[in-house]
Parts: C-alpha cells; structure tokens; sequence
C-alpha cells in the first residue's frame, strides 16, 4: 500500500476558480437552469437520466441493484459506485448489485472516458441515493410513527426512537422510485461518510486471479462459431481478388463472408479460424496504396508544411505587464503511439429473430449501438450492445470495430453466435492510434526573472473519432464494404475539455498568453483517442520550457512553478511531491559532468488534468547510462488531489499505474510507419516497460473530504512524461525534445560529451 | 487428422479430440472451459496465457496439445477458486494486484513456478522471474509485493 493520505484543512484552499486563470470559467455548471419551463437542472448524470428508478432499485430481498452507464475498465469504478451508493443509503457494501452499462438496462451516460465517472456517474449516484433514502425513511415513519428526521439507518434497519425498526427491504415498494429526481435531499455531508474515503476491496478482482470469467473475451454462448477477420495490408487497400472456394476447402471453415474488401474467414473452431486466417492472407491479392507523409516526417523541418485548420484556443493579454528582456523557444515532438493493450479486441454478436445483440468492450455502447444501426440499417430499438470488460482499456481501441465485425458476420451467419478476436497484429496495426504532435512553445521572461509572455503552438491530428456521432459511421469496417460508409467528419473535441489542445493552456498565472491550434483532420492513419488525448504531449512541452525558462532564470524548477502558481491546492501537490522525494534545489543532478559512466538527476512536472480534474505534481529520478544510451526512471514520486477520494487506494492504483505507462510512452514507445504501411506488428516491434525498468513509485493522496471528487484515471500521464525529460536535463545538461527518448536520441543528444 | 488425447489437467483425466498442432490455449478456453489462460499474442511474447506443465511455466498459445504427452498441467483454476484463494492468490487480492487483469494470469502463474522452486526470492528474483511477462496498466510494483508476501506468508 503506498497511498499516503493526508488531510488538508479548507483554509488554504481558494474558492474554484479565485486563483485560475482557465478552465474554472468553463466548468460544468450545476445551477438550476433559468426559467420555469425548463427542467431543473440535476447534478452529474442525473440530469440527462432523471427517472430515480433509472439508477436503482431497493429490493425486497435485502439487496440494492445499482444502474450505471459506465463501464469497468480495470479502473475499479464500479467497486467505487458501488461504495457510493452503500454509504448514501446507509448499507453494507456487499448488498449493492452493480450493472453497468447495458443499452437495454442502464442509464445513457455516454462513454467512460476523459476521468469523468465519479464526477458524472458517482454524483448522480450519491444525489438518487441521498433520495431514495429519504423515501425509503418517509415510508417507514409512517409505518413506524412519529417523524422520519428521528428515524436512524443502519445496513438497511430502520429505527425509530422508541425500538421500533423495519428495514428498508420491507418498505419498499416496485412504484417508490419510479420517478423523477429533484435532488433535493442533500448527499452526506463531510464527516458522515461511512463507507466512502476508505479503501475498499475491488469486487472485480476475484475473478480476475482465479480464472473466473471476467472478460468480453472469456464468453462462450452455445452453437458459438469462431471468426478472423481478414485486414487489409495498408489502410485504404481494395481487397483485389481471393479465392474462397479454397478457403471454404479447408477443415471447420463455415463461410468465408466478403462485402467489398471486408472479408472473414467464420469457423467451427477457433485455431481452424486462425489457420483460415492465415491461408486468407496467403491467398488475398490486395492493392497497396501508399500513405502520405505524416507530421512525423516533419519533425526534422522547423514548421511543419501540412494543411491544418488553424485557430487561436485562448488568449490573454495584460497591457501594465514588464516587458520580456529574454525569449526562449524549444519545439517537441510526440510519435505516433499506441493503447497496446495485453489482450487483442474481441466481440460476440447474435443475430436471432432479426435482432442483434452484442457483448462488447466499448466504452460506450450506447453510441456503438447507434453506429451499428446505421451501418446495418436497422433501428436502434432492435439493436443491442452489452458491456463485458476486455482487457486494458485506455480509450479508443479497437473494441468498436471488434464489435462491428461481429455485428456484421453476425448478420451473414443468423441464429448463430458470431465471436470475433483480433489477432495481436489487429490490433497493432489498426486500432486508432495516439496523434503524433508536434508543439513549439515560448517564454518571455520579464527583468525580475518571472514569465511575462506565453505562447503555444501545437500541430495535431484528431484525437475524438469514437462511433455515436448525428451523422456517418466510425467502424472500421464500414470503410471497406462494397458499398462503403463515410466516417463522420473528426471535430476536436473543444475546450474546456480540449482534444488536441487539451492541458495546453497552462495553469500558471502568465499575464501573456496566447495558444495556437493547428489542427488536421485529414489523417493519413487513424488516430483517436487514447489517454489524455493531447494533455499529454502538451504538458510534456510546457512542463520542459518551464524547466528550460527556469534555467535560464537561474532558478529551482520547485519554486520556480510555485512563483508562478496562485492556485493553492495546484501548490499543494508540488510541495507535497517535492517533499517526498526530498527535493534539494542545486542539487537536482550531474548535469552531465563527471566521468562515471551513468548520468543521475531528478526533475518535476505538474499538471492539472483538462485544467477542471485533478490536481497531479510527480518528481521523476533518472539515470542516463552515456555509453548505452538507454534511460532508466529508477523512482517516482506523485501527489495527487482528486477532491473528496471515494477509494483513496484506487486512486492511488491509477496514478502509480499512469506513471509506469507514461514511462513507458516516454521512454520506448513510437508506432513503426513510413509510406509503405504500419511496420508495427508484434511486441517486438512495439517494446513497452518491463520488470526490470519499471520504477520504484510512490503515491500521496491528498484527501479533501469537503471538496468535490475529481477525476484521476488520467491525471499522472502528462506530468510524469514533463518529470521523466527534465530529470534527464538535471542529469546530463541536455534536453531531450523529442517523445520517445530512445538510445540513439539519447547518444545524439549526448554526442559532444 | 484430430485426434484423441487425455489430459491430466488440475488433477483430472480431461479427454479431447483435436489436432495434434492445436495450441494448447484454445484446448483449455474452448473444450475444458478453463477460461483463466489468456489470449495475448499467440506468439510467446506476453506471457498472458501460461500454464505450468509439471511445474514449468509454459506458454500455452504455442504449445501444441500433441506435445503435452502425460505432463500434468495446472491452470489458474487450479490454483484456487474466488471463495477459496490459494495463498498466492489471496496475495494477489490483498495488495490489489491489477487493474485490468488480463495479465494477471500469466503473472500468477510465474509466480507459482517461482515460488514452488525458490520460496523465499529476493525482489530481484521476482522480477526476474516476472520479465517475460507484459503488463500494460502499471501494476507492476504491486505484483511484485503480493509475490514477496505470498513467500513470506504474510496473510491474515
């Protein structure tokens, strides 16, 4: 256990918003909206889902069945609403039943992504729950007499002053809930939780070590039959010729089912799927069309010639601020990078009496739902999709497309159970990757040593191309169809959430600044949304000027932020996270002087993630071997304030588990592509962070039991990937602008010493 | 030509009819229904689908079921079950292991192997131990605790 806890008095902290300069002015609002006409506007996903039914049922069995449309990735949610919900209504934990998302049974609450579950889902949870308990006492006090403010709840029994008691399983009524939401009982306030803060056991993890069926990919329905897809060689290639009649010639082969250049070999079993497979791609003549340049062959050029869609994401000027005596300006890079999630995408689909239902990965079924109906020309009603958990999921991967070809084998094959798994080099080659990015960032630094001017130009592909949108279809497979489907057209995703230029207003208060968006939706690969989705590369290039500004201020990267930094509790995590490591200013590393062979340093970076969810400052060490070249993160060390922590371990497990992947994203990963196709195919070609590299990490959750709860599931990417190039700084006196720091980077960077 | 073998898996006599060349993987998930090995890469390079075979961690995506001959194998399942972990897997639940949990399997079962010829490794042999296997969430520190707690028998 390395979450370290801490409470923080309010004393310190400002009022949302008083020291930001962004963000805070965009957050979601939960006023009541203007007018009576309008509904009331209900807090989290309450208000999109109003019906208090919708989100629970108190049964008469003694358990309480919990709806949510969010989705178990790994992250442990549902074990948190699940923690949510008990501690509201005042029951044990292990009474809460938890289904989630379910196109036929939950809530719509859109996709679990950008770290918004509790703040959406668990808001909605903790106002439904706070009333139903309510009603729950209303109705026993008039079983019970006298007044339901007297009454006292303890795992579901109710008791009334004089030893009178009844439960909520015996004043509950199949009617009770089945209305609207008013989020008029007030959740529980600070100091009366019961269940929420503490560190709960995850209800998922049984299974998962004991060989139970835990995934999308582990579901075996009776007459099941095993399809491969067979993928083109290169995007946009036309499947020229194949010839079926061969395939079908082989053992277990039930069909081969082509529509265009979509093809998939369905079979009785599944390693004759995979032999079919492999004859398929022996035998499938395609053609080979050449990708387009990318940004990436534009790194080595001072402005990358590409067509953008070019805007200005946020500007601030303050005419009384000193003029800048000293400008610096860097540019960094990002490569194309992957999810490279364990296991490969995976579906089933059923298409029985011309419905169609699908157990999916995705984290959004509701919008998956509606993209299937439009490809298939079916209506939503007759369409359902299912979430089952797959394996690691951090955004937009290839679960949709998995799902889609199961949908349409599905179609081609009725009455039977059509499942569908990617191969590992599927999966490579065409989940929606990570956009490469490029950003060129400068500082103008005033007399007295402080930043007076801010600029930030980034260049960047889509990182939102998720099915659900009012027009087109974003399956993979609908491209390839004879008579092929449109994609919808990929709009950034706009602040104050932010999709390429997300995180890249900075927190710090700036008097000057101005954010430039270069933006190409017209992607030679497909890109989409993976963790972050540009917060990452953006605070990785802020996070390195700031450290590359205080340089050439002569000042201490810690104090250095906190000089520039009004937000308390933004303070609050780099203090804490400079604490722990034990921060020396002076003495942050070699600097690339001695004769050892291995360069140490330690270096800080700091985000707020999308400038409205949580606070995170993580301190990187490194050690760079000059020989080699090879980087190491030896140690980390994070604090993270999320608010009010429902499961302070569980956040702990995010954010320690964000550090390794960004290390690893930081250190080793780019995706293989030139103008002959994605060369990334296999583990091997795709190196991610092993045992033996992996840091040791330590976590301090910051609790504020009187805040909201933010989301975290992403919070530690950005600052980790700024922490890890700055150490590398301290350690050698260079700097590495260009993600990933891979050994010949580090040699060439290195080079003159 | 599918032929019939009779596999001693986690103490049972389980009879298949396959092909020889079937990897062993797809034997387990789909005719014994012993879902806990994962498909990963099909390539030996994840570790997510290991099985021991008299007591050797082995990758099951490339082994061929022909080749297992009268080797004894043990699966995740065999280890323990959700209302009775083995001692390792009650490790595995204590320092909350994972996040997603689809390399859990393969680390699992290393760790087995491990500690079945080293009971009391160092933190080093652990990682040894555990590189070949992948993880993508970033448990890897937990992972390594619940191994060192399980050899060190610190369980409630």
């Amino acid at each position: 256990m390395t979450a370290a806890l801490r409470n923080v008095s309010r004393r310190n902290v400002l009022k949302a918003g008083a020291g930001l300069v962004v963000g805070i002015a965009f957050a979601p609002l939960l006023a009541p909206a203007q007018g009576s006409e309008t509904p009331l506007h209900l807090p989290g996903s309450l208000n999109g889902n109003r019906l208090l039914s919708a989100w629970l049922r108190v049964n008469s069995n003694g358990t309480v069945t919990v709806f949510t449309g969010k989705v178990e990735l790994g992250q442990g949610i549902a074990s948190a609403l699940a923690q949510i919900a008990a501690d509201e209504l005042d029951v044990g934990y292990r009474r809460i039943n938890m289904v989630t998302a379910d196109t036929s049974l939950t809530p719509d609450e859109g996709f679990t992504a950008g770290s918004q579950s509790i703040e959406q889902s668990g808001t909605a949870l903790r106002f439904a729950c706070a009333e139903a308990r309510q009603m729950l006492l209303a109705a026993a006090a008039a079983r019970l007499g006298g007044q339901s403010g007297d009454l006292r709840v303890a795992d579901g029994t109710i008791s009334a002053p004089g030893g009178k008691h009844t439960t909520y399983w015996a004043v509950t009524t199949d009617a009770m809930l089945r209305r609207e939401a008013t989020a008029k009982a007030r959740p529980k306030a600070a100091g009366e939780h019961t269940l929420i803060g503490q560190n709960l056991a995850r209800r998922d993890i049984p299974p998962k070590f004991t060989g139970g069926a835990a995934y999308v990919q582990d579901l075996r329905l009776p007459g099941m039959v095993h399809a491969r897809v067979g993928r083109p060689p290169v995007p946009r290639a036309d499947l020229v010729s194949l010839d079926t009649a061969a395939l079908k010639a082989m053992p277990g082969v039930i069909e081969v089912v082509r529509d265009g250049s979509f093809v998939a070999v369905v079979c009785e079993r599944e390693e004759q799927a995979i032999n079919a497979l492999v004859a398929l791609r022996e035998l499938a003549v395609w053609s080979r069309p050449e990708l387009p340049p990318t940004l990436i062959d534009t790194f080595d050029r001072p402005e990358p010639e590409l067509q953008t869609q070019n805007s200005v994401v946020y500007e601030k000027t303050a005419p009384d601020a000193p003029i800048a005596v000293r400008q610096i300006e860097a540019r960094y890079t990002r490569a194309f990078q992957l999810h490279a999630s364990i296991g490969p995408s995976c579906a089933v689909a059923h298409d029985l009496d011309g419905k169609l239902t699908v157990w999916t990965h995705s984290q959004g079924v509701f919008a998956l739902r509606s993209d299937i109906a439009r490809a298939l020309g079916m209506s939503p009603a007759s369409v359902v999709c299912i979430h089952m958990e797959g394996a690691g999921c951090y955004g937009h991967n290839g679960a949709d497309d998995a799902a889609f070809d199961a949908a349409l084998l599905a179609r081609a094959i009725p009455g039977r159970p059509v499942r569908v798994q990617w191969m590992r080099d599927d999966e490579f080659m065409w989940e929606p990757y990570g956009s490469a990015m490029s950003m060129k960032v400068g500082a103008g630094l005033g007399a007295d040593g402080n930043i007076v001017d801010w600029r930030h130009e980034l260049w960047s592909y889509p990182h939102a191309r998720r099915p659900g949108g009012r027009e087109g279809v974003n399956l993979l497979a609908a491209w390839y169809l004879a008579a092929p489907l449109q994609p919808a057209f990929p709009v950034d995703v706009p602040q104050p959430n932010g999709g390429s230029d997300r995180n890249a207003i900075p927190l710090y208060d700036f008097p000057n600044q101005k954010i430039l968006k270069h933006y190409m939706p017209d992607a030679p690969l497909r890109t989409s949304s993976l963790r972050t989705l540009g917060a990452y590369a953006n605070v990785f290039a802020i996070e390195s000027l700031m450290d590359e500004t205080c340089a050439a201020a002569g000042a201490d990267p810690v104090e250095f932020r906190l000089r520039h930094l009004r937000d308390e509790r933004a303070r609050t995590v780099i203090e804490s996270a400079a604490r722990q490591s034990g921060w020396r200013p002076g003495a942050l590393g070699d600097g690339g002087r001695g004769t050892g062979s291995t360069f140490r340093g330690r270096g800080i970076g700091f985000a707020r993630y999308k400038n409205h969810a949580c606070y995170c400052a993580v301190v990187a060490e490194v050690e760079v071997d000059r020989i080699s070249g090879i980087v190491r993160v030896t140690r980390a060390w994070s604090a993270v304030d999320a608010g009010l922590a429902i499961n302070p371990d569980g956040i702990a497990n995010q954010i320690e588990g964000g550090m390794i992947q960004s290390a690893s994203w930081t250190l080793k990963e780019a995706l293989k592509v030139d103008r002959s196709g994605v060369h990334t195919k296999s583990w091997i070609d795709y190196p991610i962070l092993r045992f033996s590299e992996v840091p040791a990490v330590e976590v301090e959750v910051i609790q504020r039991p009187t805040e909201d709860s933010l989301g975290v599931g992403e919070g530690a990417q950005g600052p980790t990937g700024a922490a890890i190039a700055n150490a590398f700084a301290a350690a050698t006196g260079r700097r590495l602008r260009d993600i990933p720091f891979l050994p010949e980077r580090v040699k060439a960077a290195l080079a003159p010493l | 030509m599918p032929t019939v073998f009779t596999l001693r898996v986690n103490g049972t006599a389980r009879s298949v009819r396959v092909e020889p060349a079937t990897p062993l993987l797809y034997v387990l998930r789909n005719d014994l229904k012993l879902s806990g090995a994962k498909f990963g890469c099909g390539q030996s390079q994840c570790g997510a689908c290991s099985v021991l075979i008299d007591g050797m961690e082995r990758r099951s995506c490339v082994y061929p079921v022909g080749a297992v001959g009268k080797g004894t194998i043990t699966t995740i399942e065999g280890l323990g079950t959700p209302q009775r972990p083995s001692a390792l897997q009650r490790a595995f639940i204590l320092e909350q292991a994972c996040q997603c949990g689809y390399c859990s399997n393969g680390m699992i079962m290393a760790a087995q192997a491990l500690l079945a010829r080293n009971p009391k490794p160092s933190e080093s042999e652990v990682k040894r131990a555990l590189e070949g296997h992948l993880c993508r969430c970033g448990a890897h520190n937990r992972i390594v605790r619940a191994v060192l707690r399980a050899s060190k028998g610190a369980l409630p």
